[in-house]
């Protein structure tokens, strides 16, 4: 921390690097969390559009563009990485994380600036490396889940699925790298008084998220890995000839995989508390159940991998186990649904756009909450497997309501990142009109699942035709709403209001909005001192004074 | 009154088509319905219990929704900062909070009980009568029937030019399998190649088959008819053309069957199959 010794300088004397050198070298963890977020909005419209065009292959019976099956496959399998690594990753945890995890906790930067960079651009590699995947040979058409035989270099000749391979690496060391950072700074870091039990719980959340990262993303290492070698050198870890086990990789992958999909949800949790908090005027409910619940979702998040391999030959002693420790996360996720309930319960609420999209999150976390419950059960479950009801139980629970979160995450946040703020009435329209699609698009997918439409093909028997016409109307509306969402980010830059520091009023208590908007380069040179709240447990600052 | 119409329009239509007399044209039992939104009908013990443990499941998720949204919409109305301008600081409330931990953990017993019970029964088959060998490849499925001195034939998609009437794309096949109603069959699920999942929804069928794995899984049809599946797991470029189609006869018809299968399968059909695995292969 060698710029932030002497005191009293303010944002006019700070030297930092301008030009290209500004981004490409960046130590700043507010440059970098922006350049996460630019990361994240190009990946997002790359596999958007992968979405529109399957969308718009299954929007009739017959094939209708992919002649070539195994571009479609291509397709799926594309929009599933870019979805989870390179979009809702980066944004949730390299960017708003970035950003606000410093600021909220009274540090003047990430600990380790330089790794910091290093892991952003790890992931950049990580994407260009994916997308040209899908260009080499015939591309990896093994869906996300990657199973090998079918990944296997006798089925799957050709580099893509081993371009495939290494981007997740890269990927996957950019975040433990990452994951390492946020879990140093939140312990070594905080502000004086700021202590854990203090802390706001998009910290709490990111810190959770952190270790689940440190935790589940070196095990897919490991199977990516053997997969690797498999493929390339002779190796049989998955291959059943040489005393291999394809089952291996399923459970190597679901112990990664079931906590990754934490790893997207858990942050949001982060971001809807703060923008209900904020918006209802009133300290977060329950805040210690809030935070622990949260740590218990981590935790037993571990333990459930082999829900998602209930079809897969596993015995039925295991199942049993799996069914019952999997419906134990549905405790701690009430416990959340019902904190922001109360939170909002005798609140002052303002639906501002955040809000909206706050409250939208809830919608969708239930509905795919309670589709979660019932697919926890290998009882029924295995009626369900691999079908369209999975793909909407997943897409609502955590891949939309990520979504949402990061809407409402960019609108509450905008004003503090930019300078500018956006506009509400646009945002509120983008609201509706994403809402909407969205709800069209995913939940009739409900209704093809339970009538037997298995996932992952582009024809279909001609008896669904009708609720996956309707599915590809809500992609439609769903594409307006995303590309209304790019128009308004040009606007708030170009006809944006400027943002004052604090722009929510007395919702907004956490230290971020103390410092001015934009936020100055350097933030926190002088560590804030936070004080007891007046409600015991909370984010609030006590006697504290904006840095100038 | 226009509903009913259509449903017997469309019924006349399927009698006119299926006038052939042929097996295979009669309409199916088990097949996906234009506009459901629900599980196909059971045709199975096991699809039965399904059936029962889902509709208990549906009251349950829709209760906590209808809830959930119930409180959401009466919160944003009462505590809209225009009616509520003063916000209340309340951050605590231990016998709430320890409500709806203790809440959500009975209703997850009331499920955790039927659904284990559902599992232990449909996971293993009480004395099975017969037993079915089947083998999953790209992209089609081969039968054995080893208590009928191993008889097997392979179960090729029929391509949609070569649909007859009554036949529904990327469902019917060449060679169904057959079964017989009302007797215990044990499954027995492989794959030479990459994994597959041998999957039909109305008898309460899914299963992976995986290389260098048997699993197991059983079912006992409750009506003869035809029952349609697809492939239920990732497997490649027609991967959404690999169809199931179940045959269930009478016990007698299936016994009958059985002898004209061991003389038609032994004989001339095996090289057709090879022939149409090998346009598959294009």
């Amino acid at each position: 921390m060698a710029y932030a010794t002497t005191a009293g300088h303010g944002e006019h004397d700070e030297h930092h690097p301008t030009g290209w050198r500004r981004w490409i070298y960046s130590t700043n963890h507010k440059d970098i969390g922006t350049m996460y977020i630019i990361l994240s909005l190009v990946a997002a419209l790359i596999g958007g559009v992968m979405s529109w065009m399957i969308r718009l292959e299954l929007a009739e019976p017959g094939i209708q563009f992919f002649d070539n099956t195994q571009f479609y496959n291509v397709l799926v399998t594309a929009h599933g990485f870019l979805m989870v690594f390179f979009v809702v990753m980066p944004a949730m945890i390299g960017g708003f994380g970035n950003w606000f995890v410093p600021l909220m906790i009274g540090a003047p930067d990430m600990a380790f600036p330089r790794m910091n960079n290093i892991s952003f651009w790890l992931t950049a590699a990580g994407l260009t490396l994916l997308v040209s995947s899908a260009f080499v040979g015939e591309g990896p058409g093994t869906g996300w889940t990657v199973y090998p035989p079918l990944s296997s270099i006798a089925y799957h000749p050709g580099a893509a699925v081993d371009f495939g391979i290494l981007a997740l690496h890269l990927a996957g060391a950019g975040s433990i790298l990452g994951a390492i950072n946020l879990i140093v700074t939140i312990f070594n870091m905080r502000a004086p008084g700021m202590t854990f039990h203090r802390m706001p719980l998009f910290v709490w959340a990111i810190m959770v998220t952190a270790f689940l990262l440190l935790l589940a993303l070196p095990v897919l290492a490991g199977a990516l890995t053997m997969l690797l070698t498999d493929r390339n050198f002779g190796t049989s870890f998955y291959v059943v000839a040489g005393g291999g086990d394809p089952l291996l990789w399923q459970h190597l992958f679901w112990f990664f995989g079931h906590p990754e999909v934490y790893i997207i949800i858990l942050p949001a949790f982060g971001i809807i508390s703060q923008i209900i908090s904020t918006f209802s005027k009133k300290p977060v409910f329950g805040y210690l159940g809030m935070a622990y619940a949260m740590c218990a979702i981590g935790f037993v998040g571990f333990i459930v991998w082999a829900h998602h391999m209930y079809t897969s030959g596993i015995g039925t002693n295991a199942r049993a186990y799996f069914t019952v420790a999997t419906m134990i996360i549905a405790v701690p996720t009430g416990i959340k649904i019902f904190s922001w309930l109360a939170t909002m319960w005798g609140g002052s609420i303002e639906l501002k756009a955040p809000m909206l999209f706050a409250l939208g999150f809830l919608w969708l976390f239930v509905i795919g909450g309670v589709t979660g419950v019932v697919l926890a059960n290998a009882s029924i479950d295995f009626v369900m497997h691999d079908t369209y009801y999975v793909v909407a139980h997943f897409h609502y629970v955590m891949a939309i309501a990520a979504i949402f979160a990061m809407f409402g995450a960019y609108y509450y946040w905008i004003g503090k990142m930019s300078g500018r703020q956006y506009s509400e009435r646009l945002a509120q329209i983008q609201f509706w009109v994403f809402f909407i699609g969205v709800n069209v698009l995913f939940f009739p997918q409900h209704f093809l699942g339970l009538n037997g439409m298995p996932r992952r093909i582009p024809d279909y028997p001609d008896a669904f035709a009708g609720w996956n016409m309707v599915s590809s109307v809500g992609a439609a509306i769903t594409m307006a709403g995303t590309l209304m969402f790019y128009y308004i980010i040009w606007h708030t830059f170009r006809y944006g209001k400027v943002a004052e520091a604090n722009p929510w009023g007395e919702g907004a208590t956490t230290l971020e909005w103390t410092v001015p908007s934009p936020a100055p380069f350097h933030t926190h040179e002088e560590l804030p001192v936070i004080g007891a709240s007046d409600h015991g447990h909370g984010p609030v600052h006590g006697g504290l004074k904006p840095a100038e | 009154m226009l509903k009913k119409l259509l449903a017997f329009v469309l019924v006349a239509a399927a009698a006119t088509l299926s006038g052939a007399g042929d097996l295979m044209a009669e309409t199916a039992n088990g097949e996906p319905h234009p506009w459901g939104i629900n599980l196909q009908r059971a045709y199975s013990p096991v699809m039965e219990g399904v059936h029962h443990f889902h509709n208990l499941l549906l009251v349950i998720i829709i209760g906590v929704t209808a809830l959930v949204m119930g409180i959401l919409a009466y919160v944003v109305i009462r505590f809209n900062a225009k009616r509520n301008p003063v916000p209340s600081r309340t951050s605590h409330n231990t016998l709430l909070e320890v409500v709806w931990t203790a809440v959500p953990i009975m209703i997850l017993v009331v499920i955790a009980i039927p659904s284990l019970r559902l599992l232990f029964y449909s996971a293993k088959p009480v004395d099975p009568e017969m037993t079915l060998k089947v083998t999953g490849h790209q992209w089609y499925w081969t039968y054995t029937y080893p208590d009928q001195d191993d008889m097997t034939f392979d179960s090729i998609p029929i391509a949609a030019e070569d649909l007859k009437a009554g036949q529904p794309r990327l469902l019917a096949v060449d060679n169904p399998v057959v079964l017989p109603v009302d007797t215990t069959v044990q499954v027995l699920i492989t794959s030479d190649d990459v994994i597959h999942d041998w999957a039909v929804p109305s008898l309460g069928l899914k299963k992976d088959a995986a290389p260098g794995r048997i699993n197991e899984t059983w079912v006992r049809i409750t009506e003869p008819g035809t029952y349609y599946g697809m492939c239920s797991e990732l497997c490649g470029v027609n991967h959404y053309f690999m169809p199931i189609q179940v045959e269930a006869l009478s016990k007698e018809d299936y016994l009958a069957w059985t002898k004209q299968a061991k003389e038609q399968f032994a004989a001339g059909d095996k090289p057709a199959a090879s022939m149409a695995r090998a346009d598959q292969a294009d």
